[in-house]
């Protein structure tokens, strides 16, 4: 009987994850498809696959300058965001103060802020100091937008550490730099590997201020996708040969860190 | 550590949190400060001649608008459908996954990758591929098998919306319940089936109350994610027909941005902003009492 249930639940749950996945299987199909067969109603399973698609994006469409755009916002931000986000996680994990409970509430309450209520002042910002359309604009919004989550983050990997790591090596003679770099680095690696890799799947996937801060010169694939959209855009198979290309390294990254991702974006509330 | 330990180390952890606080602090006060501002002054981009104090004029001009009570009833109604959606069909399939089949791990990574789809892809794919009324899969496999086919964003535009977003946010629920549901003891399962209780008795009595606090974050992290839902409504509707998908963000972008009103802008900002922040108070309150420092 059980043995029965679990393989219902099985057979179930098997159903819905492909069902689930099929938009996305539909997409790297269509990808190479013609442009006449994608359209093609009834719709078509089985056809002669070409690459053409891939071909024209980066040919017609200049897809390397968004791609290029994308991983140098996400790669930039988040190295910056560790720069920031390591040493005060650190610091809160490992030596907290009266007030580091009520520096982490509140620097989770600045992610509460909605990017909309904001839009109007930080394109003004922007406009007035020459960062409409630029990279630096989007590296320091997807930085600060993401700091919080980060800090959460490296806190609660930190603070799963034993402290008595530290202090056995400082009595074995090691200095302050010695005891980071070889005894605590090699253990909070991890944790710090997949708050890079959220960061980097947010940042990649950040859509709101690609769209209203950037035209041409600094869109990442975000918004260059969006031009799709457009009447002229009707390029169904071209849109998701686009669409596989943006997507693909970050759904690697997300089948990667999913595990670790459930405690940072829920600030640790739930492992 | 020495008595004197606690006010030591805080002036060595001064500079290492420093740098995080200090960008945070202006990061948050300084926009927020200028559309509380702004939400007072007469500011359009295209009518330099026009400034000065407004008053409540802009919050005036916003309440009186016809269109603001349908504009906030559907921002409401995308995030409360998608969170009953998200939620409900979360809670059931993190039981179901949670139950150890063959393939389990492949499996799971289907169900979360929607989630790793950046938001204008999801919604140009849906639009396109799977909702088109003529060229749509959809719409092929309705006329395949007798019926007529859907105008997706024609007739149910909000409709077509909350679908799109909740497949795109039913992973991220389904990921966090299925983490809650596996820190469940074994054992308590194992005693409650010994003394008789069934799958549904099981599912109700125990599973369900172990996953509320998880439920309580999701439905307060989800809230927030989806009071600002905007990319999708940017390449799918634009809002329209009329206003049929119009919520708050999409009002404040068409206000500031396309219409360059940067005064009334700012003060359905600042109701945006509000309207997150009831919302962000309990969900603090939440995280706080979990948080042992």
């Amino acid at each position: 009987m059980n043995r029965f249930k679990t393989q219902l639940a099985g057979g179930i749950a098997w159903i819905i994850a492909i069902l689930n996945f099929f938009p996305i299987f539909w997409m790297l199909l269509a990808s190479f498809k013609s442009e006449v067969e994608a359209v093609q109603t009834p719709p078509l399973f089985f056809f002669h696959p070409t690459l053409a698609n891939y071909r024209d994006i980066f040919a017609l469409q200049d897809y390397a300058g968004y791609a290029f755009n994308s991983i140098a916002i996400s790669v930039l931000a988040t190295l910056l965001m560790l720069l920031v986000a390591v040493p005060a996680a650190f610091a809160m994990a490992f030596y907290p103060g009266r007030y580091t409970r009520d520096i982490l509430l509140w620097m989770l309450s600045t992610k509460m802020l909605p990017a909309v209520g904001v839009l109007v002042p930080i394109y003004l910002l922007s406009r007035d100091l020459g960062l409409l359309d630029t990279r630096t604009a989007l590296v320091i919004i997807d930085f600060l937008s993401n700091l919080p989550i980060a800090v959460w983050m490296l806190f609660t990997f930190f603070r799963e550490t034993p402290k008595d790591i530290i202090e056995a090596s400082r009595i074995d003679g090691a200095g302050v730099g010695q005891t980071i770099l070889y005894v605590l680095l090699p253990l909070v690696a991890p944790g710090i590997a997949s708050t890079a890799l959220l960061s980097i799947i947010l940042c990649w996937n950040e859509a709101f201020w690609s769209l209203n801060l950037t035209a041409h010169n600094a869109a990442p694939l975000t918004a260059f996708i969006a031009s799709f959209s457009a009447p002229q855009g009707l390029f169904w198979a071209r849109l998701s040969a686009a669409s596989v290309l943006a997507i693909a390294p970050i759904l690697v990254f997300g089948w990667i860190s999913q595990r670790q991702l459930v405690r940072g974006l829920t600030f640790g509330a739930v492992k | 550590m020495p008595p004197d330990g606690r006010s030591a180390s805080r002036v060595r952890t001064f500079p290492l949190i420093a740098p995080s606080v200090g960008v945070l602090l202006v990061w948050m006060i300084v926009p927020l400060a200028m559309t509380l501002w702004f939400s007072f002054r007469r500011y359009n981009l295209l009518n330099p001649m026009l400034t000065g104090f407004a008053g409540l004029n802009n919050y005036r001009f916003l309440i009186r608008d016809p269109a603001l009570p349908a504009i906030l009833i559907t921002t409401v109604v995308i995030v409360l459908a998608i969170l009953l959606i998200t939620i409900s069909a979360g809670v059931v399939l993190a039981v179901v996954f949670n139950s150890g089949f063959p393939g389990q791990g492949i499996a799971r990574v289907l169900m979360i990758s929607p989630f790793f789809v950046m938001p204008t892809v999801s919604a140009l794919i849906w639009k396109n591929l799977l909702m088109h009324p003529v060229n749509g899969l959809f719409a092929g496999v309705m006329r395949g098998l007798g019926f007529t086919a859907i105008d997706w964003f024609g007739s149910w535009p909000l409709s077509s919306i909350i679908i799109i977003v909740s497949w795109e946010w039913l992973p991220f629920a389904f990921l966090i319940l299925l983490t809650a549901l596996q820190s469940l003891d074994e054992e308590q399962l194992e005693a409650a089936r010994l003394d008789g209780a069934g799958s549904l008795a099981v599912f109700f009595f125990i599973q369900v109350p172990h996953m509320a606090r998880a439920i309580s974050v999701l439905v307060m992290m989800e809230t927030i994610f989806l009071l600002g839902i905007f990319a999708e409504i940017y390449v799918t509707t634009a809002g329209g027909p009329g206003i049929a998908t119009t919520n708050l963000p999409f009002l404040i972008y068409q206000r500031a941005l396309l219409a360059f009103n940067v005064g009334s802008a700012s003060a359905a900002g600042v109701i945006a902003i509000i309207l997150a922040n009831v919302m962000a108070a309990l969900l603090i309150r939440t995280i706080a009492r979990r948080l042992d420092v």
